[in-house]
Order: structure tokens, then C-alpha cells, then sequence
């Protein structure tokens, strides 16, 4: 039983991270109905931007709020310059535009930090928290981070007007520009804000798998698979998706395939899904009129 | 096709047959990779261009290839010409079997499965279980074959790199011609029905779930064979060297290329072949920024590639010569 309920909780622990991802994946979904592909990178790239002001004597959380600050910024810049222009171009230019992104962020990450694996601080203590013995403090810290941020979404979409605003330019463009609300501006806010919200989960995943210009690659993937079963048009369903996948992953990992074909649990999870109900658990049902 | 084009093919093809014998050795390998890209290109654009649909994981039908002539003539002793069509059937057959669920897939959510399955198929190439045959994390070596001894009987000594130039550009010209006549036929023109309207191309009888799986299939079989050869080439498949910027540098090379466009295919290979040698000049990472710089301009400059921009050329030429 031990091994059992320390591999559940590590998954939790490692689904914690998948679900801050497919948290960001589900912003960009929401406000575009895109899927970004990018997102990895983003993220990897903004967590390279936290190691270098951290490396400048940066205090860490100091390092961390700046880091979400620049990846916004970077998120609006990238959606501005580099989405605006194909906004309503065929799907395949989309995501052609999108796997640029992503090797361009990959390779120019490389040319600048070099491929070789860098160690990344965790803000937690070293020693486990409480005296357990099943969890590192990183671990329970990054669950609770990516709470955290899921609580602040929802206060910030249920309760304040730009949220409003945003879900409404999301839900429904003609309409919201009608009374006002500018929508090209929310697609840029919604790429800022998945871009921030990337940075967070690079910046707790970096102390486990290390820092590397690869090594959003498996995450991503993951992360895809927790948003389609969470429902790729729901937060919440996303999160709980992210913790469904990382309990699966590592439990199936280690007791029924084997480490080496985790990757293969977050293929069938995502082909599964898309082709028997491809709109996950908790997603809306969508039927179009032909 | 008119007499002038068939001439200009027959030029070129002459001029392709003579290339071994004026470059060095090490060229002459370059060459037939870009033969085998271009074979690949062509599977893809018969997929992505053609029939519309995205695969981001292309790479996974090229690996399945390598490792089928890799498996046959390491394991079975099979001489290498043989693998060819095994891999094509392999491939044609697990193309269509991903085909089957893809079907329910449009747009995005396919280009999200395959990416999927670009990304995730070096780990299963290295699953303990298969090792004996895949050889695991190590792959596998392979012999280079030797040109056939009866050419050297006719006074024509071919050394390895030279024949097997020669043979991936005979293949290369079977699987052009094919892909032309598939094209140009009642199939290849469901195929762009399906691309540009599936409904309307349904209410017109085009079978819509045959022809997107066979397009899948065939266009798997065409990267599979491009696959075979490469592995045959290069003497070695390993789980590493297919992965996920495999599957990227191949939708590099049709985007470049043009989409939906049979030339396309060699503008392609050839970009993808020789562009990162120059760029490794510079930094070991610049060559995937500088393809990445160019599948952004070309998406937004030149959405039709290449190709297009050739077919523009000669049109405005054509033009201009009615005119004098």
C-alpha cells in the first residue's frame, strides 16, 4: 500500500504542474479557440528569464513576480506582433505560426543559455513539511501555488469587470464589440495572462526535471491530454484534468508499463478522448448546424 | 502534359542521372537524403496539402519505415531493395489505421493527435520489450549495400554512395509518377473536394471517411518508403533520431516547399537539406531559429510556397513573351 500512496502523491505533486499548464492552454482556447502549441516553450522560456535574475542576486520571489510580470508582457507582445496577423487565416497557417514559435523560443533559448542542464531553485525548505514522509515540500508547495492560482482566475474572471469583459469578448466578439468592449485587446490580455500563468508552472517544474531547453516537451503533452479530459473550455475541469493525468501517468508508470512508455499514457489519453468525447468530462457539448 | 514540359523532364532527369559523376561522395549522400525528403514531402503534401488534414507527426510514419529495413535486413538478412515495398505496406497500413480515428478529428484536434504521436514515439521505439528487435536506445547498424556487380561488367564502377543515389532517384521517379497520376485522377480531385468543402464534396458523392483514410494511409506508405531509403542511406536508425523535430523539419519542408504542389516537394527537400548546413556555421541552434523565422515569413509572404512563387515567375515570363 506505502509505494501506492507515495506514487499517488507524487502524481498529484507532478499534476499539479500539468495543470498549471493546462490552465494556460485552456486561457488561450477560451479567448481564440486556438490550441497553443507555443505554450511550452513559452513557459520554458520565461522560467530561463527567472533563472538569469535569480543568478543576478535577485531574492527569489522578488525574481518570481518580476518573471510573471515579463512573461505577460511577452505573452501581449507575441499575440500583438505574431498572432494578429493570421488571426483569421486557415487553421493550418495557425498552427504553422504556432510551431515557429515554438522552435524559434526553443532554439533561440539555446543559443543564448546554451543546451546544457541547469539546476533551478525551489522557494520551498528542503526538509519535508510536517514530518511526513510521502511528500517533499516542493511538491506540496507547487500544489498549492497552482490552487492558488486557479483561485485567483476565478475571482479575477467572476468578479471583476475586465474579466467580464474578457469572457465576454471570448463567448460572443460582435456582441461585446457592440457595447464596447475592445476585442482585439482581450485575445492580447488572455495570451499575457496564459503566458503568466505558463511561467508559474515552468518556474515549479524547473527543480524536478531541471532546467533545459527541452524540458517542457513531456509537460506539454501531458498537459494537452489534462485539458482534453478536463474539458478544453473549462478552467476547473482543466485543473482537475492536470491532477487526473499526473496520478494516472505515475501510477501506471510504476506498477503497469513501465517508466518508459509514460508518454504513451498522455497519447492514448488525448486520442481517446478526442475521438469518443471530445469535449473531456466537464466541457460544453458543442453541436454545429451544417 | 505537352511536348516541351516532357522534353524539360527528360533533360532534367538526365541531368539528375549524371549528378553522382561530377560531385564528391559526401555530395552525392546529400543528394540522395534530398531524394528521400522529397519522397517523404510529397506523402505529407498528399495529406496536408491535397486532403487538407494537419499532421504535426509525420516523423512516426518515417521512423516506422527506417525501422522496417532496419528490423529486415539486420534480423532476416533481407537485401535491402526488398525492404522498400514492405515498408511502404507496413506504412500504408498503420497510416490508415491512425487514419480510422482520425477521421473524427478535424483541423486542430488532428493536429494535436499526431502531435501526440510525433512526440511520444521515441519513447515506445525505446520500450524494453521491443528491444529485441529495436535494439533499444542503441538502434541498430545497418550495411550500406554495393552497386550491383553487373554494372561494373559494362566498365561502369559505381562506388556505394554513387548507386544508391541512383537507386533512391529511381524510386524517387516511380514514386513521383505515381503520385502524379493519383492526383490528377478522379481520387486525387475528391481529395482537394474534401480539402475545400466536405460537405459539398459529400452531397457529390465523394465517399468522405475512404478517401481521408486512404489519403492518411497513402501519404503514410509514401513517408514509410522515404523512410526505408533514409535508414538505408544513412546506416543506422536510432529512437533519437526520430523525434519530434523530425515530424517539424518535414511540415518545414512542405510549407517551403508549397503546399499541395508536386515540385514542392524537391524545392522543399532541398531547403531542408542544405539550408541547416549553412546555418550550423553560425551556432549550433540557429538552424531551427532560421526555420523558424522562415515558416513565419512564408506563412505570411508567400502562403504558397516555393512553388508558387515559381509558377508566378514562369506565368509573368509567358506573359511577357505573348507580348513582344
Amino acid at each position: 500500500m506505502e509505494p501506492f500512496i507515495h506514487q499517488v502523491l507524487a502524481g498529484l505533486a507532478t499534476g499539479g504542474i500539468y495543470a498549471s499548464v493546462a490552465l494556460a492552454l485552456v486561457m488561450i482556447y477560451q479567448a481564440t479557440h486556438l490550441v497553443n502549441f507555443a505554450q511550452g516553450e513559452l513557459a520554458m522560456f520565461s522560467t530561463y528569464i527567472a533563472w538569469s535574475l535569480i543568478n543576478a542576486g535577485m531574492p527569489y520571489w522578488g525574481a518570481f513576480f518580476l518573471t510573471v510580470g515579463l512573461s505577460f508582457v511577452l505573452g501581449v507582445v507575441i499575440e500583438r506582433v505574431v498572432i494578429r496577423p493570421v488571426e483569421n487565416s486557415p487553421v493550418l497557417a495557425v498552427v504553422v505560426v504556432f510551431i515557429a514559435l515554438l522552435v524559434i523560443l526553443n532554439s533561440v533559448t539555446g543559443w543564448i543559455y546554451t543546451f546544457t542542464i541547469k539546476t533551478f531553485p525551489s522557494p520551498f525548505p528542503g526538509q519535508p513539511l510536517f514530518g511526513n514522509k510521502y511528500m517533499s515540500s516542493h511538491e506540496i508547495g507547487a500544489i498549492g501555488v497552482t490552487l492558488v492560482v486557479l483561485l485567483l482566475l476565478y475571482v479575477f474572471f467572476r468578479f471583476t469587470p475586465l474579466g467580464l469583459a474578457m469572457r465576454a469578448a471570448a463567448q460572443n466578439p460582435e456582441s461585446s464589440r457592440l457595447v464596447g468592449i475592445r476585442v482585439g485587446w482581450m485575445l492580447a490580455l488572455g495570451w499575457g495572462l496564459a503566458a503568466a500563468i505558463g511561467s508559474v508552472a515552468g518556474m515549479m517544474v524547473a527543480p524536478i526535471v531541471f532546467l533545459d531547453p527541452n524540458m517542457m516537451g513531456g509537460v506539454l503533452l501531458y498537459a494537452f491530454a489534462a485539458a482534453l479530459v478536463g474539458g478544453i473550455d473549462n478552467p476547473a475541469g482543466a485543473v482537475f484534468g492536470g491532477f487526473l493525468v499526473g496520478v494516472l501517468e505515475n501510477v501506471l508508470g510504476a506498477f503497469v508499463i513501465g517508466n518508459e512508455l509514460k508518454l504513451a499514457v498522455a497519447l492514448v489519453l488525448i486520442i481517446g478522448v478526442l475521438t469518443v468525447r471530445p469535449s473531456g468530462l466537464f466541457g460544453k457539448v458543442h453541436v454545429t448546424r451544417v | 502534359m505537352s511536348r516541351r514540359s516532357l522534353a524539360g523532364f527528360a533533360i532534367l532527369l538526365l541531368l539528375a542521372c549524371a549528378l553522382p559523376f561530377m560531385v564528391s561522395e559526401y555530395r552525392s549522400f546529400q543528394f540522395t537524403l534530398v531524394l528521400v525528403y522529397a519522397i517523404a514531402l510529397l506523402g505529407l503534401n498528399i495529406l496536408t496539402g491535397y486532403n487538407g488534414q494537419i499532421s504535426l507527426g509525420h516523423g512516426a510514419f518515417y521512423a516506422i519505415g527506417a525501422y522496417c529495413a532496419a528490423i529486415l535486413m539486420d534480423k532476416y538478412g533481407v537485401p535491402y531493395w526488398a525492404t522498400i515495398p514492405v515498408a511502404g505496406a507496413v506504412c500504408l497500413a498503420a497510416g490508415f489505421l491512425f487514419g480510422l480515428p482520425a477521421l473524427r478529428l478535424e483541423g486542430l484536434y488532428l493536429a494535436l493527435a499526431t502531435f501526440a504521436l510525433g512526440v511520444s514515439l521515441p519513447q515506445l521505439l525505446k520500450y524494453h520489450h521491443l528491444e529485441e528487435w529495436t535494439g533499444g536506445v542503441q538502434g541498430i547498424t545497418i550495411q550500406k549495400p554495393d552497386a550491383p556487380a553487373f554494372f561494373a561488367e559494362f566498365g561502369l564502377a559505381l562506388d556505394q554512395d554513387q548507386w544508391l543515389y541512383l537507386f533512391t532517384l529511381a524510386v524517387a521517379v516511380v514514386m513521383f509518377v505515381l503520385g502524379w497520376n493519383l492526383l490528377r485522377g478522379r481520387i486525387g480531385r475528391a481529395m482537394v473536394a474534401i480539402r475545400d468543402n466536405h460537405v459539398a464534396a459529400e452531397a457529390m458523392g465523394v465517399n468522405n471517411a475512404l478517401i481521408k483514410s486512404l489519403a492518411f494511409g497513402v501519404s503514410a506508405m509514401y513517408t514509410g518508403i522515404a523512410g526505408a531509403l533514409g535508414a538505408i542511406a544513412v546506416q543506422f536508425v536510432a529512437p533519437d533520431s526520430f523525434n519530434f523535430f523530425l515530424s517539424i523539419t518535414l511540415l518545414v519542408g512542405i510549407v517551403i516547399g508549397g503546399l499541395a504542389s508536386i515540385p514542392g516537394a524537391l524545392y522543399g527537400a532541398l531547403f531542408i537539406q542544405f539550408v541547416p548546413n549553412i546555418a550550423d556555421e553560425i551556432s549550433k541552434a540557429a538552424p531551427w531559429a532560421i526555420f523558424g523565422l522562415f515558416l513565419i515569413g512564408f506563412v505570411y509572404l508567400m502562403p504558397a510556397g516555393v512553388a508558387g512563387a515559381v509558377r508566378m515567375a514562369v506565368a509573368r515570363l509567358g506573359r511577357k513573351r505573348q507580348n513582344t
